[in-house]
């Protein structure tokens, strides 16, 4: 319709409505990316994976740009793996004597960062038939200060040593810090931080506390009692920073929630606010146009939908039913279709419903339902659009509202999830601002982009709020 | 001999009003015993001032209203109390051009849209013939050349070219009747005429009969052959064009007659005689003839009593008015 | 020798919108006398409205250029500024009806406290004495005196239409400017506002500009005639002159156009439609849909003054 290519033209004089074009058509371009990059099966499937999948992930761990802008820098994660030739890996199996093997595995590794790892975890993967593998792990700092971290016995396939939760290893470490040092250590110093800190007076006080520089190993030494055995060890050294979009409590990248998020958001936002008003629309009209008893009747219906409380009957049918994100959108639509948009397009067909040209329509024949279709919705649409383009962001919210609630899909990876979990884990109590901040700032991004849209569309539409 | 198109016969139309939720009700008489008479091919005018309804008339006889009595006879058919499906038929007999021509076009639609709407409708499912039909149409309105008129959208054209376009859509399922309500009120007086005389074309061209409605007694006589006079829902008077501007009987006829101006410099020196009052409201008009209370000539305890008959002074020309009644 | 009420001499009023400059009143001059009327005809599109606007100084918010000089009792109103402007001319000296002007009454304020609004602001009347002025005034155009407490709704259309005459008669106005004052009413209340004003403009010695696309209807009224096409006016002339004898062709073929109740003519409509005011063709504007164009009419024609006053803005009378 030249219409339409007319009012396109006009909308783009407006940059607020180019802004809004162009960061909708960003959102739009990141849901198509994400929707073949990661497929929403696989999606789901990656974010409700425990946390094995995740393991090498640290835990609320910040986005890594942060480094950019602190003169900290705060530590990435590093993965030494002796399945993974790398610099800095070696492995050795020496047979001894006949049945006895020598393990050796050593890992080394720069450490620069200004601030103390997360955590610490050495995972091993061992194969062998009877007896296990006799390991002992040690610890060089750049200082030359080789330490017994543990002896241990390891088990057969996966088994591990989460080194940062040794609290005996701790203790012991912490005396023999503070006798060296001569002072005694009030507070309580995590492992990562005596396994990486520098020994002296900074030591005592957690603000002065200071990272000791340089090269890093942890080999371990092992005998093994057979001939055939096989150990592949990984060390995972847990930053502070992962990603560009950081981790949640559950080790997760909140990229992928926050790129899945995007095609969810805009897929309810979307579907909501066209259907409800396709529908509204064709609600009010029939009010409108046939008059009489099915209009007393429509609005009737409307009225008491209108005066539902309509988040408490949510959460109480969500407390009987579990819901999906899209049988939720459809309970939100059922709920919508009978609102109070029904009467302003009522009022709108009430007006335009005694034009000559529905007169002349129904002297050529038309039927009602024809008059309905072609000839009242039509008219209406373009001075309605606006009005859809807005509802689209309060669908947005409203899903992301409801998922803030515990109301939503909790298996699925969206901004509204990613905020229920923040608060569920005292997130802002705990520091973690970039947990809530990030959904929250896509959140923010996506409705304005949709206000400044559909602001600038109604004043094309409804010329009188225009400025000129 | 000619079959009478259209025999409408005491037609009445009367809108109810209900006051209230429970209050009594009460009716509009919008129609109050109209009867006329059209011959194929034949044009006549109704006229009378808004609110004296003329349209109602107009709209009843297409059967967008549903008759409160009297009866329509169409080409020998009583359509009166036909349902609306019964109708379809009579839709393509007929056609509307209403008064505003840019309101009576969706402007949603483009112009080939707009006319194969009726088409699509009436079951024109070829493509290729109601492309004939659409491009047949624009010719005979002379919305020239074709190609130039068919994208276009209504507010791309000019108001008589937008007239020429409801007119086009009224004749495009080749109906034998034409109901125009004002048809050129809306527009500037130089495309007035030739609007009119559109309509004039067609009508010789295809037998039309039509029926004219305004307030304009002027145009009537290049229009129309008859006319008729309608006051508060009575038709006071009818004739043959010539013979009511010739010679006006019914005072209401006559006052009009004396009214209405020509261009002429010497009107500014005269002051001319109005008939007092206003047109009655039609919830409760006057008892007996409903012209009574304005009128010079009204004989008391006669014409407020009892509604005058109508009586016959010629062949064709009827007067409603006891001035003419013998006894 | 009777000196000119009202001269308008070379108006120019052009507005701009999203598509361009509208050249609504494009070099207007026109002259009448104390108690004369001046009809000023033309169809939609012409200007008419934006003349009467401009005499009044009712400019649009977006108009660009605005110039040419209106002497009223030898007064240059154009060198008024605003605020004498509207303390002495507007709604004092001269007032204006505007279209359907009827229907802009407020539906909720009585119609003698909507009328002595201008009362109180402009001649600093009390109240009552105002409300006492409104109701003489009221009967002055017919109206009873006890209207002043009834509302806009409760009159019918021509009522409506005569209090807003009263209205613009308040403040003893000089001359009178009239936008389509008749065009929704009917042919037995317009001929009665026709009486009215025809009455009262002898009664109180009203200048009278009336605007109008009814050519019949002009003369019930009118002492002079200007006939007005695509912004410029294309014949000024005397009532007689003109009526009998259009000069100008448009005010041929209009008067062709006009149908006659009495006398029997030839009807005759003129093809094609008028030119845009955005971009007005350079010669004459007429020409092409002009039955006697020829060469010369490429260039805008002159003025051809008749006797007077009165000229033609034609090349058909230029003589050689």
């Amino acid at each position: 319709m030249s219409s339409i290519k007319q009012s396109f033209r006009t909308l783009l004089i407006y940059r607020s409505a180019l802004i809004g074009l162009v960061i909708i058509l960003i959102l739009v371009g990141i849901s198509v990316y994400t929707i073949f990059a990661i497929p929403y099966d696989e999606a789901t499937k990656l974010w409700r994976a425990g946390e094995r999948y995740w393991l090498d992930n640290p835990r609320n761990a910040m986005p890594s740009w942060i480094n950019l802008f602190s003169t900290k820098k705060m530590p990435e994660t590093i993965v030494l793996d002796s399945r993974k030739p790398q610099p800095g890996v070696s492995k050795a199996l020496i047979p001894v004597f006949d049945r006895i093997t020598r393990i050796k595995v050593e890992f080394s590794f720069n450490y620069e960062y200004d601030d103390f790892p997360s955590e610490l975890n050495l995972f091993f993967n061992s194969s062998f038939s009877s007896s296990s593998p006799q390991l002992t792990i040690h610890w060089v700092k750049p200082n030359g200060e080789d330490i017994v971290l543990k002896s241990l016995l390891v088990a057969k396939g996966e088994d591990r040593y989460y080194i940062s939760n040794d609290e005996k290893l701790a203790k012991e470490l912490r005396n023999a810090i503070s006798k060296k040092i001569n002072g005694t250590i009030e507070y309580d110093i995590p492992l990562t931080t005596l396994l990486f800190a520098l020994e002296d007076s900074s030591i005592l006080n957690p603000n002065t506390v200071k990272v000791m520089k340089g090269n890093y190993k942890l080999w371990i030494d092992g005998i093994a009692f057979e001939a055939s055995v096989n150990l592949d060890a990984k060390l995972v050294v847990y930053g502070k920073v992962h990603g560009w979009a950081g981790t949640d409590h559950l080790r997760r990248d909140l990229g992928i929630a926050l790129l899945w998020g995007t095609p969810i958001a805009l897929s309810f936002g979307v579907v909501a606010s066209i259907s409800i008003a396709m529908i509204q629309m064709f609600i009010g009209a029939v009010s409108a146009w046939f008059g009489g008893k099915i209009d007393n009747l429509m609005q009737r219906v409307t009225e008491v939908f209108m005066v539902l409380p309509f988040l408490p009957i949510l959460i109480m049918i969500s407390t009987f039913y579990k819901f999906n994100i899209w049988v939720l959108l459809m309970v939100v639509i059922a709920l919508s279709v009978f609102g109070g948009s029904v009467k302003n397009y009522r009022a709108i067909f009430l007006q335009i419903k005694e034009f000559p040209y529905l007169e002349a329509a129904r002297a050529y024949g038309s039927s009602n339902l024809r008059i309905l279709t072609h000839y009242l919705i039509p008219k209406i649409l373009p001075t309605i659009i606006p009005s859809i383009v807005l509802s689209v962001a309060d669908f947005v919210f409203l899903e992301a509202a409801l998922a803030i609630l515990g109301l939503g899909d909790p298996l699925a990876p969206t901004w509204g999830k990613i905020i229920n979990d923040a608060y569920s884990n005292g997130a802002l109590y705990k520091g973690l601002y970039y947990w809530v901040l990030e959904p929250s700032l896509m959140l923010a991004v996506t409705s304005l982009s949709f206000a400044m849209l559909g602001f600038t569309l109604d004043k094309i539409f409804n010329p009188k709020l225009r400025e000129i | 001999m000619n079959t009478l198109l259209l025999n409408v016969e005491e037609l009445r139309k009367y809108f109810e009003i209900r006051r209230g939720l429970f209050g009594r009700r009460e009716y509009i008489k919008a129609v109050d015993g109209v009867s006329l008479t059209l011959e194929s091919g034949e044009a006549i005018s109704i006229v009378g001032e808004s609110g004296c309804g003329k349209t109602t008339l107009g709209k009843t006889i297409l059967r967008l209203y549903e008759p409160t009595g009297g009866r329509i006879i169409f080409n020998g058919r009583d359509i009166t109390h036909l349902s609306w499906e019964e109708l379809k038929w009579y839709r393509r007999e007929t056609g509307l051009v209403q008064q505003d021509p840019f309101g009576a076009l969706p402007s949603f639609m483009t112009v080939k849209k707009i006319l194969e709407e009726p088409l699509i409708i009436h079951g024109f499912k070829d493509r290729k013939q109601r492309e004939e039909r659409i491009y047949k149409a624009l010719e005979q309105v002379k919305l020239t050349p074709v190609e130039d008129f068919i994208g276009k959208y209504p507010h791309m054209l000019s108001g008589g070219q937008q007239q020429r376009l409801v007119i086009a859509r009224s004749i495009i399922l080749e109906p034998k009747l034409i109901i125009a309500d004002e048809p050129v009120s809306m527009l500037d007086a130089s495309v007035r005429i030739e609007i009119l005389k559109l309509l004039q074309k067609l009508q010789e061209d295809y037998k039309l009969g039509i029926i004219y409605i305004t307030h304009d007694l002027s145009t009537t006589r290049y229009f129309s052959e008859r006319i008729y006079i309608m006051y508060a829902g009575h038709v006071v008077e009818t004739a043959e064009t010539k013979g009511i501007l010739a010679n006006p009987m019914h005072p209401y006829t006559k006052a009009l007659l004396n009214v209405i101006p020509d261009p002429d410099p010497s009107n500014r020196f005269t002051i001319k005689k109005v008939p007092a009052g206003e047109p009655p409201n039609l919830l409760n008009p006057p008892v007996g003839c409903r012209f009574n209370p304005r009128c010079e000539n009204m004989i008391k305890n006669i014409c407020d009593v009892k509604e005058p008959p109508l009586v016959k002074l010629s062949e064709n020309h009827y007067v409603k008015c006891w001035l003419y009644a013998r006894a | 020798m009777d000196k000119a009420h009202l001269t308008v001499k070379n108006l120019v009023m052009y507005y701009k919108t999203l598509k361009g400059e509208v050249k609504a009143v494009d070099d207007v001059s026109f002259s009448l006398l104390r108690g004369e009327t001046v009809a000023v005809i033309g169809e939609s599109g012409c200007g008419k409205s934006s003349l009467a606007k401009s005499i009044i100084r009712l400019l649009p918010r977006n108009v660009s250029t605005y110039r040419g000089v209106i002497l009223f009792n030898d007064l240059n109103l154009m060198e008024l500024d605003e605020e004498s402007f509207t303390r002495d001319i507007r709604w004092v000296k001269i007032t204006y009806i505007p279209q359907a002007a009827l229907n802009s009454l407020n539906p909720v304020i009585k119609i003698g406290d909507q009328m002595v609004e201008p009362l109180i602001l402009r001649k600093k009347l009390d109240k009552r004495e105002a409300l006492e002025k409104a109701a003489k005034t009221l009967k002055t155009v017919g109206i009873s005196e006890n209207f002043i407490h009834r509302y806009p709704f409760e009159l019918s259309g021509g009522m409506r239409q005569r209090v807003i005459i009263a209205m613009s008669l308040l403040t003893e106005p000089e001359l009178m400017i009239l936008d389509e004052p008749t065009s929704s009413l009917d042919v037995l209340t317009q001929a009665n506002i026709m009486n009215l004003l025809k009455s009262i403009r002898r009664s109180l010695k009203l200048s009278m500009i009336l605007i109008t696309h009814d050519v019949s209807l002009s003369s019930e009224l009118a002492d002079k005639v200007a006939v007005m096409y695509a912004g410029q006016i294309v014949e000024f002339n005397d009532a007689n002159a003109f009526y009998h004898d259009p000069k100008h062709p448009y005010s041929q073929k209009l008067m062709e156009s006009v149908p006659t109740l009495r006398k029997n003519k030839k009807l005759d409509f003129i093809p094609g439609a008028p030119p845009s005011l955005l971009n007005p063709p350079k010669g004459c504007r007429f020409a092409e849909r002009c039955p006697y164009a020829f060469e010369k009419c490429d260039r805008d024609p002159p003025l051809v003054y008749l006797n007077g006053n009165f000229y033609v803005k034609c090349w058909l009378y230029v003589r050689e």
